[in-house]
């Protein structure tokens, strides 16, 4: 895992390098002087793989350096203040996510072409084609501007939490049904389906104890990397509901050249997708008795 | 799509002479499936309606031609923007771009994620190990970062040549070519794992290794007998391509990050009318109009993309029975 983050964090070095301009290209003019000890105080002076092992000498302290565009806010200022907002709305997203699309899928697929499915396929399948940035505005429109029933924008009762996390979940609990259902209509023609109907098995524990636990698979594996995305927050729904988040440091900061901040933030992205990828993993051995035995 | 001889002989190939081909099957299995049909015929109308609508229409999409904010009427159906312009164009015009960065996006990923796939995938060993290991990479970056990185990096280089005099190239071609470089950047990699993972179990089947025996080169193996047998699942996933790289295209503008105003494409002008909600009025056809052409094309890529997943993908056949 330290050579992959090794390698994670040198790539995104790297490239934000590879990008035009500097952190300061925004600011007021400034005399060379200044410009100079702004330089050297980020040690921007030197050379560029120097700067790398600077970085890395403060890493190992757990130390992600100071921002470049916010003055005077270190790296780990900023992220341990906007992740817990990014944390809350990306776990209720995900509940929302997982709550409706799992039972969703589950449905349509054992009522494979019937009115259940077709209603319910067509519902998920419209749900992905709504992108976050088409559901947003609209549910603003109409629940918040016109019917006026939720707060449109910033942080602080939990009734501020509802349109962002419907908005975020939404498009989500649609991948998530049509995961489920695809997984499941591949596990229940298997044999071992075969046996336990002809064991005499109710039907609904053969879904529920037999089937669920493979059919569910395909949705454990997305876990991972849709809880490492919506931990680390999405742009749209923060920027939209002007929420305290990390989001939109991710965008704001490569556009801004914010060096640090930029490398900071993919490192904690891999490392909640390292840590997630693990998990899904024990899951999968938890769940499956194939890959246990093997 | 003419199916070469040498598929008939793998191992789950119908042998009989008189069955079609196992592509014509599926394709005729697609033609019967109705949401896909008619899905794919609503495509071609609005493929149709954005190459000839913003000819036929009465207005530039630039130009300024009624006043700000007129909700739809006769004169302009989908009404007009903030600065008077009219909607429906502009939408027309936006939806023209989605779908060429939709369709160039798909193409890089046919022809580069492929190809890669299926060269890791035969080689094997340390090509494979290193192709690969560069696919991983990519993926674990934020996919977003990425390409806000590759397209800043070329707007970088455009005002470059600006600076240095200009070019014979517009500037905005150059600037698309930008946004599509950095979508496609990031569009093949599922292609190729994909693709890969089919060429593996393919290379040890007893078909390819006749071949091998009969003395034919590495490049015949993969084009002749390889990527015919890979082109059902190409097709599938082609399909799911699309819907994501518009997607990805219209959010990039909607950021900002895409063309430049004046210019239009479905995610700036959702954006455009997002910035004008407020509590006062509302502006809901600056709204509607774009978001609901874009979640219609949306809706029905899919469908069709469905819709050739079920036909051409044999394991997604018969789950029911």
């Amino acid at each position: 895992m330290v050579p992959l983050l090794l390698g994670i964090s040198l790539a995104a070095f790297a490239l934000i390098r590879l990008a035009p301009g500097g952190p300061f290209d925004r600011e007021r003019q400034v005399p060379p002087e200044i410009e100079r000890q702004l330089n050297a105080k980020y040690h921007l002076d030197q050379p560029v793989w120097r700067q790398y092992l600077i970085y890395l000498g403060g890493l190992t302290r757990g130390d992600l350096g100071p921002s470049m565009r916010y003055r005077n806010h270190t790296v780990n200022d900023i992220l341990a203040a906007g992740l817990p907002v990014s944390l809350t709305i990306g776990l209720l997203a995900f509940g929302l996510a997982v709550g409706l699309g799992v039972p969703l899928g589950f449905v349509t697929a054992i009522r494979r072409g019937r009115w259940p499915d077709q209603w319910g396929s067509l519902a998920a399948l419209t749900a992905i084609c709504v992108p976050t940035f088409v559901a947003g505005p609209v549910l603003v429109m109409v629940l918040g501007v016109k019917l006026r029933w939720f707060p449109v924008a910033l942080w602080g009762s939990p009734w501020h939490l509802v349109l962002p996390v419907v908005t975020l979940g939404l498009y989500f609990a649609g991948r998530v049904a049509r995961l489920m259902r695809e997984g499941m209509l591949k596990t229940l023609p298997a044999e071992f389906i075969v046996t336990a109907r002809a064991k005499g098995l109710s039907e609904g524990r053969i879904f529920w104890r037999h089937a669920f636990r493979l059919g569910v698979l395909p949705v454990v594996s997305y876990a991972g990397p849709l809880l490492a995305d919506l931990l680390t927050g999405s742009f749209v729904v923060e920027n939209l509901f002007q929420l305290p988040g990390l989001g939109v440091f991710m965008v704001n900061s490569s556009l801004n050249r914010d060096y640090t901040m930029v490398v900071g933030l993919v490192l904690l992205y891999a490392v909640m997708l390292l840590v997630l990828n693990l998990i899904v993993d024990v899951a999968y051995v938890w769940l499956d008795p194939r890959v246990r035995h093997e | 799509m003419s199916e070469p001889a040498d598929t008939r002989h793998a191992a789950d190939a119908p042998r009989t002479a008189a069955r079609a081909s196992p592509t014509r099957q599926a394709w005729r299995r697609f033609w019967q499936n109705r949401a896909a049909v008619v899905s794919a015929v609503l495509l071609a109308g609005l493929g149709l309606g954005v190459l000839v609508g913003p000819a036929l229409s009465a207005y530039a999409p630039d130009a300024f031609v009624g006043g700000q904010f007129e909700p739809p009427s006769w004169r302009h159906w989908a009404g007009t923007d903030v600065h008077g312009r009219d909607l429906l164009t502009r939408v027309l015009v936006g939806a023209r771009l989605s779908l060429v960065v939709g369709a160039v996006g798909t193409a890089v990923s046919l022809v580069l994620g492929v190809l890669w796939g299926a060269l890791a995938g035969y080689v094997g060993g340390r090509v494979d190990a290193w192709m690969m290991r560069t696919v991983d990479g990519l993926y674990a970056m934020p996919t977003l970062v990425f390409v806000i990185v590759v397209v800043t990096v070329l707007n970088g280089l455009v005002e470059q040549w600006e600076g240095a005099g200009g070019t014979a190239v517009p500037a905005v071609w150059i600037r698309t070519a930008g946004l599509l470089l950095g979508i496609a950047a990031v569009s093949w990699l599922t292609m190729a794992r994909i693709v890969r993972g089919e060429v593996l179990s393919l290379r040890t089947r007893p078909f390819v290794e006749a071949s091998r025996a009969l003395g034919a080169g590495t490049a015949r193996i993969v084009l002749r007998h390889i990527l015919p047998n890979v082109s059902g699942v190409v097709i599938v996933y082609l399909a799911l391509t699309v819907p994501t790289v518009m997607l990805y295209e219209s959010f990039l503008s909607f950021l900002g990050l895409g063309l430049q105003p004046p210019q239009a494409s479905l995610g700036s002008l959702i954006a455009e009318g997002a910035t004008q909600i407020n509590p006062i009025r509302v502006y809901w056809w600056m709204i509607v109009a774009p978001a609901g052409t874009l979640v219609t094309l949306l809706l029905a890529l899919n469908f069709v993309a469905d819709g050739l997943r079920d036909a051409f993908d044999p394991r997604a056949r018969h789950p029911g029975a």
